[in-house]
């Protein structure tokens, strides 16, 4: 991945935002009156962040829990080493699938490499799309393990520390 | 949630506008006024409906990382250790899962090899084993939820 050097209007202008937009008419406008800076410059540079990638979306995000998406699972998978990454991609690409990972397994404790995380409105519905991708996995998995998730402990999102 | 409330959500997950009046043009597309807008969002983000509002930064394109992580909780210290974890600025967001290993956790850090040196801390400050999970490989993402 290639790497973005901020400038300093660009970290401040990240530290400004990290926790939200305002909510007034001009938001672009008081973040401006924030970093001493003028609207446009606000502007030029957010979408500047958003070309390059270092904002991956602006944005309302959904509490999925309230939105009836109660039960989430971590799927994790064993699965084959030379298939892993094939594989991964095939799972990543099913429409339910929000996010997808290849990761170190530990050893005796964790023998999962693949992470797929899936979300449903009832327990049926993840348990469906769990058979799926086993399925598509197929003999190259040779275990796996579902974490639903019980709880939300924090959900704050990145927070770079404020410095000058 | 009224249907209004339903189209803001699905239609601006992502492309929220980069303009002097963002809320004038969800408010054209939505059918309200730009006033009903920002105060829809005020509410939502007031009652948990939303757990965010605005741009989502991706620490790693500017040299940063982001690592799951996972400690096995005794059930009795789960409070105190959700506390004392929670109050690291570098958790992002943190879970807890029905398994032996029972927390998982977000590390998200500015220069990436701050890393390592974070998980300690939070070893220090349990008492209990962290076991990192970074991504060797990320395949296609999808964050959206229609409702």
């Amino acid at each position: 991945m290639s790497q973005i050097e901020l400038t300093e209007l660009q970290r401040r202008l990240i530290v400004e935002t990290q926790k939200g937009l305002p909510l007034v008419a001009n938001p672009y406008a008081q973040i401006a009156e924030q970093l001493e800076c003028t609207e446009q410059q606000v502007i030029d540079n957010m979408q500047l962040l958003q070309e390059q990638g270092v904002v991956r979306r602006i944005g309302l995000v959904p509490n999925h829990y309230r939105l009836g998406y109660v039960h989430n699972a971590m799927t994790v998978w064993d699965v084959d080493d030379e298939y892993a990454v094939e594989l991964g991609e095939r799972v990543g690409a099913l429409e339910f699938v929000s996010h997808c990972y290849l990761r170190p397994r530990h050893l005796p404790l964790w023998p999962y490499h693949l992470f797929a995380m899936v979300h449903g409105k009832t327990e049926a519905e993840v348990e469906l799309q769990i058979t799926q991708i086993r399925e598509l996995l197929g003999d190259h998995c040779r275990q796996a393990d579902r974490l639903y998730s019980s709880k939300i402990l924090k959900k704050t999102g990145m927070r770079l520390k404020s410095k000058s | 949630m009224d249907s209004i409330d339903r189209d803001l959500i699905n239609r601006y997950q992502g492309d929220f506008p980069i303009c002097a009046r963002p809320y004038l043009q969800l408010a054209e597309e939505v059918g309200c006024s730009e006033e009903e807008v920002i105060q829809r969002i005020s509410a939502m983000l007031e009652d948990g409906t939303l757990t965010r509002f605005g741009p989502l930064y991706d620490v790693e394109v500017f040299g940063g990382q982001f690592t799951l992580a996972a400690i096995e909780v005794p059930e009795d210290r789960f409070d105190e250790v959700t506390e004392i974890v929670n109050s690291f600025s570098e958790v992002a967001h943190n879970y807890a899962r029905n398994h032996q290993l029972n927390m998982w956790f977000v590390i998200a850090c500015e220069v990436a090899n701050q890393t390592d040196e974070v998980v300690q801390r939070i070893e220090q400050a349990t008492g209990l084993k962290v076991y990192p999970f970074p991504k060797e490989k990320e395949f296609y993402i999808n964050l959206r939820f229609d409702v």
